[in-house]
């Protein structure tokens, strides 16, 4: 148990952490317990705990073939190291986990706002968060310190503009507008000479939820991103797609398809809080190597955290280990 | 559609058995085990694909497969038969009353689409059954959720029952019913907050909208892409409601949708309506049967012919195609033939209907804004060019004209030319096609090879296109 041990050394890890065990309470009691029990000592291992340890991960939308390539894994290992208990299994799981994808690297999970106007899109398909992630990360902002704007994208949807108003009224920063029906590109142009103007720090760009398999509205993202661009250099600093956490395997199209269109810096997922495991962001974090950065676990204007994969995956093996 | 990827994957597995004289149990087993990994990749929910898995594989052995003539086809069979049981057998839209109101609560996940899905019943039961309805919003928390119904409201010209976002949802959707009592309002649709299902107080709430209203019909509405916890969320509100049906929300998306076949197994609510799209007609009552064949990359046949014999009109056709036989189709006709396209949806949508074409067109981007331009350029034309297409094919002037007045290249003048003499080709063609000869399983494999078939002086259907 030493490597685990290790990682969770320090209280103030321990402490953040816990934060995710309680938004992930269910999860954990759902699923993960499940795992649990399969391991528990005395326990044969053969290949229907193995199909059985396959079904906890899928029920996790952790994506098949991370499933499989993983249980896979477990089976050499049992026979290189000539495993026998169940019990042992725990380690193993957990450390490989941490290996995957935690790897080498310290993931940057900070947004990139910084600059002297710091532009973010916020992509995605109907119904995810965008929205209500946007009022979240402009009042996680203006406690740093930020002059943020909201730019109202989505002109599209009825009643978005007003809904993202509400929010920036509740927050207490600024908002852009056009009539319901703009070009989304020209609002974006024009809220960007509006912000070079006044002095504005943030720009929190909203767009029309759209399937990332529909051609045109890909493409009106696409003039989107290169509008921006042209305004400013290397904007949009970040480009995040919102994942509703209770996405299964589509998610994984979904990242692979707007990241082709807009290069994605980073993912949000949302609604971490429901009985959502949200696996699949380990599958797009292996896959595409697009961190998450944030996460929704809450309907209030607070539950939106710095996302760190540490954590989560502690938060999905703390009762294994 | 939704189900195209799960079909490859499907026929991908078949395709091994094809060929094969005769299937031993072990080949029925790895076709198994294909069909597993397909359903799980799918989101199927593991417990469903477990059952699912396991029945068929016994059917496929008490079918006695290893006598049969074609074993594959038979595999294929009970799959599309299991497949359609589990989807829910036959179509199932709901019993509306025949006098008085008829009631309907929308409830599920936030961000499911349960407010847009609001408007597009609404208006479909306008459409279908003449009935009067009316929206009510009842969703107070979401910022700008009862503005976004009344906007719809107005898109549809439906009157919209609202409160603001003071008052308690269960007050205002009593007040709801009272205020339709002395109007000829017969169909009442609710639109409430979306929820999470482990959430008590919000489950609770709707708990007390359910019994304030007493509605004849209470639909959980899904996001076809929701993952394993589909079953989860479905299990608690029917719990705590009595689901009587779902609809299932963002087909069009490239989304397998297994979702929704569990969905129906695990809880045995029927699913009845699909959305999809972000028209507000692009929404239709769920039929098992075909979604099965769609699984099976059997094409969906059956909606694109309900699609054209509802917008368009028979005698139009008919003239339509009368035209096109005699070779006698100009620009004019044209339009007006696209115009007939545009009004039964998105040109994507309407290519994967057909059978075989959902392999065609995964690649190819349809692209609707083409027919935009495509009438842009004829209606660039003079009423004379219209309707003799030979002068714009004689003059570069002509045709240069037309480009600079719909704001198009020369080269897209070209394309539209050439299109149209194809068309003409195509029909020619077609009339001398022998209907006999058309494989159903492939008929635009049919149509290109037909000419072929047909020898001269022979066949009893010579010259005349039957309808």
């Amino acid at each position: 148990m030493g490597f685990i041990k290790k990682l969770f050394q320090s209280k103030q890890k321990k402490q953040k952490a816990q934060k995710y065990r309680i938004g992930m309470e269910k999860t954990r009691r759902n699923v993960f317990s499940q795992l649990d029990e399969l391991l528990r000592s005395g326990n044969k291992i053969d290949d229907d705990l193995f199909e059985e340890i396959e079904e906890v991960f899928i029920m996790a939308d952790m994506g098949v073939d991370v499933v499989l390539s993983f249980v896979n894994y477990l089976r050499e290992t049992v026979e290189l190291k000539h495993i026998e208990n169940a019990e042992d299994l725990r380690e193993i799981i957990v450390e490989e986990m941490f290996k995957k994808y935690v790897k080498e690297d310290i993931v940057d999970t900070n947004l990139d706002v910084d600059h002297d106007l710091s532009v973010l899109l916020f992509v995605g398909v109907n119904g995810v968060g965008k929205t209500t992630t946007i009022g979240k990360v402009a009042h996680l902002l203006q406690q740093e310190g930020k002059r943020v704007m909201m730019v109202a994208g989505d002109t599209f949807r009825a009643g978005a503009i007003n809904q993202l108003r509400i929010w920036s009224e509740r927050v207490g920063c600024e908002f852009f507008e056009k009539p319901a029906g703009s070009d989304p590109s020209s609002v974006m142009f024009d809220a960007i000479s509006y912000a070079k103007k006044h002095d504005i720090d943030v720009l929190l760009c909203d767009t029309a939820g759209r399937l990332q398999n529909k051609a045109n509205l890909m493409k009106e993202l696409e003039k989107i991103h290169r509008v921006i661009r042209r305004e400013i250099e290397l904007a949009p600093h970040e480009t995040l797609l919102v994942l509703d956490a209770t996405t299964g395997q589509n998610g994984m199209n979904q990242a692979k398809i707007f990241n082709e269109v807009t290069h994605l810096t980073g993912v949000v997922l949302t609604k971490l809080d429901g009985t959502a495991k949200g696996g699949i962001a380990l599958a797009v974090k292996e896959t595409l190597d697009i961190p998450v950065k944030l996460v929704g676990l809450g309907e209030g204007i607070e539950d939106l955290e710095y996302f760190d994969i540490e954590e989560y995956i502690y938060g999905l093996f703390s009762d294994i280990v | 559609m939704a189900f195209d990827q799960l079909s490859d994957r499907l026929q991908m597995a078949m395709r091994r058995m094809t060929g094969k004289a005769r299937l031993t149990e072990k080949d029925i087993e790895e076709m198994m085990r294909e069909v597993r990994l397909s359903l799980l990749e799918a989101d199927v929910n593991f417990k469903v694909v477990k059952s699912f898995t396991k029945s068929v594989k016994e059917k496929a052995l008490n079918e006695k497969i290893f006598k049969g003539l074609n074993p594959s086809q038979q595999v294929v069979k009970v799959v599309h038969e299991e497949l359609k049981e589990l989807l829910g057998g036959d179509t199932s839209e709901f019993a509306l009353k025949t006098s008085g109101k008829t009631t309907v609560m929308l409830t599920g996940l936030q961000g499911s689409g349960k407010t847009t899905t609001a408007g597009k019943l609404a208006s479909y039961m306008r459409k279908k059954h003449a009935k009067k309805p009316l929206l009510v919003a009842l969703d107070v928390y979401r910022p700008a959720a009862v503005e976004q119904l009344v906007t719809l409201g107005k898109q549809l010209n439906i009157e919209v029952f609202e409160r603001g976002t003071n008052e308690k949802p269960e007050k205002i959707a009593q007040d709801a019913l009272l205020y339709a009592n002395d109007k000829d309002i017969d169909f009442i649709i609710f639109d409430t907050a979306g929820r999470l299902h482990i959430d008590t107080t919000m489950m609770d709430e709707i708990v007390k909208i359910k019994s304030a209203i007493n509605p004849d019909e209470i639909l959980l509405v899904l996001d076809a892409m929701t993952g394993q916890d589909a079953v989860s969320v479905a299990e608690h509100f029917h719990t705590a409601l009595g689901v009587s049906g779902s609809i299932i929300t963002k087909l069009d998306g490239d989304t397998r949708g297994g979702a929704a076949l569990s969905l129906r197994q695990v809880t045995q609510v029927p699913i009845k309506f699909m959305g999809l799209g972000e028209k507000l007609d692009d929404f239709d009552v769920f039929h098992p049967e075909r979604m099965a064949s769609r699984i099976l990359g059997m094409g969906d046949v059956l909606t694109l012919i309900d699609k054209v014999t509802e917008n368009v009109d028979e005698s139009d056709m008919m003239n339509m195609m009368e035209k096109m036989m005699s070779g006698k189709y100009n620009y004019n006709d044209f339009l007006k033939q696209m115009k007939m396209i545009r009004r039964m949806g998105s040109l994507g949508g309407l290519m994967k209907m057909i059978p075989g074409m959902s392999k065609l067109t995964k690649n190819a981007n349809v692209d609707d804004k083409q027919l935009v331009y495509l009438e842009a350029l004829i209606q660039s034309m003079t009423e004379k060019e219209r309707r003799n297409p030979d002068l714009l094919k004689r003059s570069s002037s002509r045709r240069r004209r037309v480009a600079q007045g719909s704001g198009r290249r020369v080269s897209d003048v070209n394309k539209l030319i050439d299109n149209l003499d194809q068309q003409v080709q195509m029909f020619k063609r077609m009339s001398k096609m022998d209907p006999n000869q058309i494989d159903p399983s492939n008929p635009m494999k049919s149509m290109q090879q037909a000419p072929r078939k047909q020898k001269k002086g022979k066949g009893k259907n010579r010259g005349g296109f039957r309808f």
